[in-house]
């Protein structure tokens, strides 16, 4: 029997969640979570999916472990208690939507199992003609740039979309002075509850 | 942050070390750019790489050396350029009389390279969007803690 790198893995990421949870120094929650995405990554190159795996390293690892770190440098390291000592509440709703789909699983295929139904419906077209359609030796590019160029389309819009909602949310600083130009003309007559607004 | 920040400007090593790593992280990126079509990666990859290269730049040497290359402006373009790129794709095989996003119009007499350029052209709009994405992201959060 070949040794369960899957299973260390995941009892690693376990192990590694409950850390999260239970610290209290945000700075460290940080770099636990960059690495339970390493672990992520591991996980998913075991099961072939280096793809998945490589997205996993660069975002989760990579740039959103900076992007908390820039978080934190606004609210600061430490994590201020909420008052609530027992969360019982919250508990028992993690405890249901965990339980049911672990029941959802039950019904899922076996891992690896070749007469799962993904298996059997675009899948082995893709692999057996897309060599002559498309060319591309990597299969999986063809079938998300090509085959599925609409859903990749689609992909970019929304991360070009979030981008517009986070600048419009926490603003760049070009956004923020362009907004402030008209606000520095009425500054003359109010300056001071104006001022507040362009700070907050 | 404030302290974090003059420490790390004090450490001349990681100043050296990258200068000499992060060349490497952007040619990566490039790699995975191109190369995404014989191996794992792809736009989407190598513009967060290329963005985590920059990024770590701007944490090095400060994110106002960072702007000085890239300008808020710049990014608000860049942003909406590969987007698009990618739908300036599928509207060329529109004009051509094809279906939309089919890369088959950019070289209709040899279908396989007509699929290539698309790929190409659809991954370089998908790269851009997600480098300058990432980079609006990171200057929205320094923005702020310098206010």
């Amino acid at each position: 029997m070949p040794f369960p790198y899957e299973a260390l893995l995941l009892a690693l990421a376990i192990v590694i969640a409950v850390l999260i949870i239970r610290g209290k120094n945000l700075f460290a929650c940080v770099m636990l979570s960059s690495i339970f995405s390493l672990l992520c990554t591991g996980i998913y190159t075991l099961v072939d999916a280096v793809d998945v795996a490589f997205t996993e390293a660069a975002v989760g690892a990579g740039i959103s472990t900076v992007l908390f770190l820039a978080a934190l440098s606004i609210t600061g390291e430490k994590e201020v208690s909420t008052g609530i000592r027992r969360p019982w509440n919250a508990a028992l709703i993690a405890a249901l939507t965990g339980g049911a789909l672990l029941y959802g699983v039950l019904d899922m295929p076996r891992y690896g199992d070749p007469a799962a139904p993904i298996h059997h419906h675009v899948a082995p077209r893709y692999i057996k003609d897309s060599p002559q359609e498309v060319g591309l030796p990597n299969f999986v590019t063809s079938v998300l740039a090509s085959y599925r160029g609409y859903d990749t389309f689609g992909e970019t819009t929304v991360v070009f979309t979030a981008a517009l909602g986070v600048l419009l949310l926490i603003g760049g600083a070009s956004a923020q002075r362009r907004s402030s130009e008209p606000r520095d003309k009425l500054a003359k007559n109010e300056s001071a509850t104006v001022e507040k607004d362009s700070v907050a | 942050m404030k302290r974090h920040h003059t420490k790390v400007n004090e450490i001349s090593v990681m100043r050296a070390v990258a200068k000499v790593v992060i060349p490497y992280i952007l040619l990566f990126a490039l790699y995975v750019q191109f190369h995404g079509d014989f191996g794992p990666g792809g736009g989407f990859q190598a513009g967060v790489i290329f963005a985590a290269g920059l990024i770590l730049y701007a944490l090095i040497f400060g994110t106002v050396e960072l702007k000085r290359v890239i300008s808020p402006r710049l990014i608000e373009i860049g942003i909406a350029s590969g987007v698009l790129i990618f739908g300036g794709t599928g509207l060329y095989s529109l004009f051509v009389g094809m279906p939309f996003l089919d890369y088959d119009a950019l070289s209709p007499h040899h279908v396989p390279h007509g699929q290539h350029y698309g790929i190409l052209a659809v991954e370089m709009g998908v790269g851009i969007t997600v480098t300058f994405v990432m980079l609006a992201i990171y200057y929205a959060f320094t923005d702020r803690s310098e206010q």
